[in-house]
């Protein structure tokens, strides 16, 4: 799925070689034009290098890059050429071959009608570089400048390219030089326009509308009637990705919630040091890398899934013994809870800027997490798409976790009804303790994920705990799915509010409409119906 | 006269002995400050006077906050938010008076909304160069949004922590919206630079010991105030609230009223300690409306103890002079001691100091006086 350029590359390159004339026997054509260059008559210079340009020499796009740098220079001797190399050593210009003694040398001279050359030059030998990537980026800068002398250079290319998608750049370039020259036919400009509305971007767009208004009606019509198609178009990619940044938001809201849908449903204890769990996750990341930098370097790029027990077993920990000490003395005074729970938050906070420093840890990504990809207009980053993943892959094992197992069925009989499960033999202590260790643990896990995409610093878990409320409360209490729901929701609504209301007005707007859902169903979306409630 | 009686005749022996010290302060401090000189054993020092009239301002707050909390049951954790909307309103009648003395020289705007580019006052501007008004609107902005706030939660009885944590999403949202330049009330650096109060130099120490004799003043007048109502009949029902909401409302009474009653008075005390604090302190900014800074004064009230007004009083004077004793002493030791003196009130002190020491008193002199109209209730839900 992620992209891998330089396997890509090595393909093309080793294609390019093989399909193409064999090389040698056009450096035997260059030689003579690089011959020419070693001479004072501009005129000649620029001769041979438009001539270099298209012999389809591999001597021919370091020559000229040479000359462009002030790097080509030759022997006055014997008219020998050599590159200049950035070490100050030489290297012969006909072969690339390094050579003792160049012996005393004068730089080929430039001037404007050698650099125009050379500018043209450089636009056709990247448009054939064998590197895929270059000869991309030589189409798309023909696309950009719509410069019409490429246009030879570039049917050229179109006929030799075999990598589809360069060559639909490539066509898409030649179809914005066609579209804005003044001496193309109507008909043919007409055709161009269909290619750069397939194209389909915001950069195809701004070409359309960049078309002067000399050009023929017909064809002010054709990019006008585009362009609106391509608008369309792209406002529903646009809708698309903000869903999409909005399912990115709401997972990490998911992560950062559930732990405390679990807490809060089962034990109805606010617990407000939850942001504290997940910080503690992300630093467990930072230790787990650290340790692994050092020890066994070969496995930073697992570092992650070594760090994913490592932080639920020490937030988990943490979380049973803060229930052991505290929370058990506090049951059924939920408002003090809160207090205490603060409290705690505040000494894990101060504990961690004493012992980490106050500034952010470095957590580095993995590769594999790294990178990004394409679908149709979407932009996708691997980092956001593995963290959606995780969360989705959390809360399944979570629900089978409650559903399936007899600690979950346990846990469960708790929520429902504390005395009759006590009754029936299940140590509701036992249960607690482990509840809270597991809510805990959750945090833990979210706290590697968010490692990925958030600063680490003491201050992490208080971005997250007003937000994590405002997710249980809006989902309602003691239920994974509505917590679910309520993450997704209110995710997916901020990133469509934000491109109208801005970032933060967004997310006061979302602060109110919770406050005010609050008022018509004081239990959340999906509340627990019974006796059990109260 | 009749008021005087209403308000006096309800004062217990603490809060008598409160009173006669607040007295004293008001009166004594400034004359130390200003009379005796600097040299002298008997001299408060110019940032005590600021630093206790902040922790005056601390304490109405705290005041405020006990009054809905330990009388009826209601964990606000957006108090904050009240006393930094008092603390605005008076910002902005202090921004109006520096007039043109202002670094861009403007004869209106803020040196702020030069900055921004703004050419005329917004609305909500309007009139604060009026202290009258202003003072209006310290009590009008904090008393409207707690009415309205309360009326819709209290109707649809959101209770316990979905109330805290709603009034927290509210402190947190003004939070955020004031951060916000476009609000016009100077976005992130929030209101400074203050010259004068009522043509008074805000710099001059005569100035500081009145503004320090006011906060008194108006701790003691909210203090009769609370105890006025919570010892009324009305305050009785409170303290069943807070005990037993649903038995009080099957006996009857309309709970939300009540609620919403001690609700907005509560907001306007909180209101009017933001407005004496902001002169002192020279600034307010959005960092007052953090949701930290609202739990912050839950645990004063929590210390002093919760449900005996001198008590949240005292808690809040407490821990602050812990703090800045703390931020000087041990820079990195305050949190620690905050989080533990939560985690240590709410485990072993649940009634805070006061309560704790008067169920010791009243132990101790089991015999003299029967155990009759105490303040410290069942802890509720």
């Amino acid at each position: 799925m992620i992209r891998r350029p330089g396997l890509v590359a090595l393909l093309a390159a080793l294609l390019t070689v093989v399909l193409l004339a064999p090389p040698s026997a056009r450096a035997q054509d260059a030689a003579p034009l690089i011959q020419r260059m070693a001479t004072e008559t501009f005129n000649d210079i620029a001769g041979a290098v438009a001539a270099l340009a298209t012999s389809g020499s591999p001597r021919a796009a370091p020559v000229i890059e040479a000359l462009r740098d002030n790097r080509l220079v030759y022997r006055q001797a014997d008219r020998a050429v050599f590159i200049r190399e950035a070490s100050g050593s030489f290297v012969s210009a006909l072969t690339g071959e390094p050579v003792t003694d160049a012996g005393t040398t004068r730089p080929v001279r430039l001037n404007n009608a050698v650099r125009r050359a050379i500018d043209a030059a450089m636009g056709a030998l990247t448009l054939m570089n064998p590197d895929p990537a270059r000869r991309a980026a030589a189409a798309e800068a023909v696309f950009k400048s719509r410069d019409a002398s490429a246009l030879p250079a570039l049917e050229q290319a179109i006929g030799q390219e075999r990598d589809a998608r360069i060559r639909i750049l490539m066509e898409e370039a030649r179809a914005a030089v066609v579209v804005a020259s003044p001496e193309a036919n109507e008909a043919d400009r007409i055709t161009a326009i269909g290619v750069i509305q397939r194209r389909g971007d915001q950069d195809a767009l701004r070409m359309l509308g960049s078309l002067p208004a000399t050009a023929p009606p017909r064809v002010r019509e054709a990019a006008e009637s585009a362009s609106v198609a391509i608008r369309r178009t792209l406002a529903v990619w646009e809708a698309v990705q903000n869903v999409w940044y909005g399912l990115s938001l709401g997972s990490v809201l998911l992560l950062a919630a559930i732990g405390l849908a679990i807490t809060f449903g089962v034990m109805g204890v606010i617990n407000m040091a939850h942001g504290e769990m997940v910080m503690i996750g992300a630093y467990t990341t930072f230790v787990v890398q650290q340790v692994l930098r050092t020890m066994a370097p070969g496995l930073m790029d697992v570092s992650l899934f070594i760090a994913l027990p490592m932080a639920f077993l020490v937030a988990g920990a943490i979380g049973i013994a803060i229930e052991r000490l505290i929370i058990r003395h506090l049951y059924g005074r939920p408002l003090e809870t809160l207090l205490a729970t603060w409290g705690v938050s505040l000494v894990l906070q101060q504990a961690v800027r004493s012992w980490f420093g106050p500034t952010n840890r470095e957590v580095t990504t993995p590769s594999w997490m790294s990178g990004s990809f394409e679908v149709g207009h979407l932009a996708i980053t691997a980092n956001r798409l593995a963290i959606i993943i995780f969360a989705a892959m959390v809360f399944a094992a979570l629900l089978l976790f409650l559903k399936r197992t007899p600690f979950g069925l346990q846990t469960r009989a708790v929520t429902q009804n504390r005395r009759m499960a006590g009754a029936m033999g299940i140590r509701t202590n036992w249960v607690d303790a482990f509840t809270f260790g597991l809510g805990s643990g959750i945090a833990g896990l979210a706290g590697v994920a968010l490692s990925q995409i958030d600063n680490v610093s003491p201050n992490l878990g208080q971005g997250y705990i007003i937000d994590s409320f405002m997710v249980v409360v809006f989902g309602g209490v003691g239920n994974l799915w509505g917590t679910l729901v309520g993450a997704m929701t209110l995710g997916i609504a901020n990133k469509l509010l934000e491109p109208y209301a801005g970032a933060v007005l967004g997310k006061i707007l979302l602060l109110v409409f919770i406050i005010l859902f609050i008022q018509k169903r004081p239990r959340g979306l999906f509340a627990l119906k019974g006796r059990a409630v109260e | 006269m009749m008021l005087t009686r209403f308000l006096l005749e309800k004062i217990d022996r603490t809060g008598w002995i409160f009173l006669v010290l607040l007295a004293l302060a008001a009166v004594m401090v400034p004359v130390l400050n200003l009379a005796v000189p600097p040299g002298s054993p008997f001299h408060v020092s110019n940032t005590a006077v600021s630093l206790w009239g902040k922790y005056m301002t601390y304490a109405l707050l705290a005041l405020a906050v006990d009054l809905v909390w330990g009388y009826c049951g209601i964990l606000s954790l957006g108090h904050g938010a009240f006393f930094a909307l008092g603390g605005y309103a008076m910002g902005m009648y202090l921004m109006r008076q520096i007039g043109p003395r202002g670094v861009y020289s403007h004869p209106i705007l803020p040196d702020f909304m030069v900055f921004l580019n703004w050419k005329e006052l917004p609305l909500t501007w309007w009139g604060f160069s009026s202290f009258p008004y202003a003072l209006f609107m310290v009590a009008l902005v904090p008393g409207l949004l707690a009415f309205v706030f309360g009326w819709f939660a209290f109707r649809s009885r959101v209770t316990g922590v979905y109330l805290s944590i709603i009034t927290q999403a509210l402190t947190y949202a003004l939070m955020l919206a004031f951060f916000r330049n476009d609000m016009g009330f100077g976005g992130n650096n929030g209101l400074t630079d203050f010259k004068d109060i009522l043509g008074f130099n805000i710099q001059s120490q005569t100035t500081r010991a009145v503004l320090f004799s006011l906060s008194v003043v108006a701790l003691m007048i909210g203090y009769l105030l609370a105890r006025a109502i919570v010892t009324s009949k009305a305050g009785k029902i409170l303290i069943a609230v807070r005990d037993a909401e649903a038995r009080t409302r099957f006996l009857g009474y309309r709970v939300e009223h009540f609620k919403l009653f001690v609700w907005t008075v509560s907001a306007v005390m909180a209101g009017i300690a933001g407005a004496l604090y902001v002169p002192q302190v020279g600034i307010i900014n959005p960092s007052e409306f953090s949701p930290a800074n609202s739990i912050e004064t839950i645990v004063w009230v929590a210390v002093g103890g919760r449900g005996t007004l001198v008590g949240a009083a005292l808690g809040a004077g407490i821990v602050n002079f812990a703090k800045s004793w703390f931020t000087g002493a041990f820079p990195q030791g305050w949190l620690f001691a905050l989080g533990g003196l939560f985690i240590v009130v709410t485990l072993f002190l649940p009634k805070g100091i006061l309560g704790t020491f008067t169920d010791w008193w009243k132990r101790r002199g089991e015999t003299r006086e029967p155990p009759a109209g105490k303040a410290v209730g069942q802890p509720a839900e």
